[in-house]
């Protein structure tokens, strides 16, 4: 039996979604030879440490009936510092504008000899090749499949499963909440407005929906694509980005009369970064429906290959979170 | 690409169904049928003519399977105009003057706009065109699209364009 420590900084939905993966795989764990042990769960208030592994069931409660995690008053700094163990789960939220806390837990991981599995988008977008770099510096894994596409496998197909293809593009429909928002303006032919407010009442749209309408967190998904596919240096900045605002009924209607949808579609391609509303023939495999997320990835050996699945929730997010872990598990 | 193909059909009922449902299964947009049924040829059979839009790859394997079914392909010939793209235009495009924007894809002599259709809920609300562009090759397709957006941003039009790698290695 092979006992692995890890530590879960952030105790949002990504958060309590593995705690609850780790809890319910607990005997597929055991019969892979893993002794998986969660030795700190940190929260904005405050934290739990037990080196010989949290009771899961107990701290799911607590977060649930108190709002919170903490037993203590120790940091997410303390456990990712202090606390002896061998992967950081980075699940806090993302900050687009300077990546904090998720960056500097991720420096200070790095730093302190534990591999990184992150949900975090924001230290990805800022600073993606200083991470991947100390990552290797220092002979440690850091690992983000979740971080894009949710529960689709992205980079693994890409690092893994498509070893030595040469990626030509790649164009993908990567925010939920845009895909429902449009696909349902299209399928009713209702106003903007009117979706919005749906998929708020859903719980599908934030209360500030910006982030997602505007294409932000398309555009951040996209620069983390291309600075892992394509080796890229790129920010969130370096992205053309236009968002679905301004897309009428009457437009999608046009559209559906031609054989078309629209779709809020991610595109790297010969180094330029794209997010921009696009006709996609009906039939076309990027032309999903719903909250679903898409990435269709055109290679010089295997051609198109496209795959799609659930862009966002907790228990699919953490399938991802979960996968990386036992990469990890496995090749160290 | 446009494709115009005469047929000959023979001059028995069901004969032009025949000719069009391999077509549509190929995924081919038909644009215009002329059936000259006054027109017999020597061989007693009747010239169809028909323009559609079909992806390039598939073009042998229509005509094969329009063999097969007993319709004589007489002739295959690629519009002059043989590469196309369709764009949606979003905004205040008829405040925009939009005789003029046509006027600048038109002008270029090797694309034009070839079908518009215009959708105005009311008249404060913006407005959705739907363009379909036709150019000579890709390149000038390219050029015309390249117009399109400069004249899109000038007037402040959103212009939503087909994806891109879709026709790389589709």
């Amino acid at each position: 039996m092979k006992t692995v420590k890890i530590s879960i900084i952030g105790f949002g939905a990504v958060g309590q979604g593995v705690a609850r993966s780790i809890l319910s795989k607990r005997e597929y764990l055991k019969k892979q030879g893993i002794d998986l042990r969660v030795v700190g769960i940190s929260d904005s208030k405050g934290s739990e440490i037990n080196t010989e592994g949290i009771d899961i069931e107990n701290a799911l409660l607590r977060k649930k009936q108190k709002g919170s995690v903490a037993v203590g008053t120790r940091s997410a700094l303390d456990i990712i510092a202090d606390v002896e163990h061998d992967i950081v789960v980075e699940a806090t939220p993302t900050n687009i504008n300077n990546g904090e806390p998720g960056l500097g837990n991720m420096r200070l991981a790095l730093k302190s000899g534990k591999h990184i599995v992150t949900s975090n988008k924001g230290p990805l977008a800022l600073h993606f090749n200083e991470l991947k770099e100390a990552a290797q510096d220092n002979g440690l894994f850091f690992r983000y499949e979740a971080t894009v596409g949710g529960a689709v496998p992205i980079f693994n197909l890409v690092h893994e499963a498509l070893a030595g293809n040469r990626v030509v593009g790649i164009e993908g429909i990567l925010n939920g909440t845009c895909n429902y928002i449009l696909t349902r303006m299209s399928e009713e032919r209702m106003p903007y407005d009117l979706v919005l407010k749906e998929a708020q009442e859903l719980g599908i749209a934030e209360t500030d929906p910006t982030y997602d309408v505007e294409g932000i967190d398309s555009a951040i998904k996209l620069v983390i694509i291309a600075n892992s596919i394509f080796g890229l240096d790129s920010t969130y900045r370096d992205v053309d980005v236009t968002g679905i605002t301004k897309i009428t009924p009457e437009a999608l209607e046009l559209a559906n009369r031609n054989n078309y949808v629209v779709k809020l579609v991610c595109e790297a391609r010969e180094g330029k970064l794209t997010v921009a509303p696009r006709l996609v023939l009906k039939r076309h495999p990027l032309a999903v429906g719903g909250t679903q997320n898409v990435a269709s990835i055109l290679t010089d050996l295997a051609g198109r290959i496209t795959i799609s699945g659930k862009g966002a929730g907790s228990i699919e997010t953490a399938s991802s979170i979960l996968s990386d872990i036992l990469y990890i598990v496995r090749n160290s | 690409m446009i494709v115009s193909m005469t047929l000959e059909l023979k001059d028995i009922p069901g004969q032009l169904v025949l000719a069009l449902s391999p077509i549509s299964e190929f995924h081919g947009n038909i644009m215009s049928v002329i059936h000259q049924h006054d027109e017999k040829t020597p061989r007693g059979t009747i010239p169809v003519q028909i323009t559609f839009e079909i992806e390039h790859r598939v073009l042998d394997n229509l005509i094969v399977r329009l063999e097969n079914s007993g319709v004589k392909v007489a002739r295959v010939g690629e519009e002059r105009l043989r590469s196309t793209v369709s764009v949606i235009l979003i905004g205040h495009i008829v405040h925009s003057d939009m005789g003029d924007t046509i006027d600048k894809i038109d002008s270029t002599g090797f694309a034009e706009v070839v079908d518009m259709s215009l959708s105005m809920p009311a008249v404060e609300k913006t407005s959705s065109a739907y363009l379909v562009i036709n150019a000579v090759g890709e390149d000038e397709l390219g050029r015309a699209l390249d117009i399109m957006r400069e004249v899109a941003d000038k007037k402040d039009l959103l212009m939503i364009e087909p994806i891109r790698l879709n026709s790389v290695g589709a």
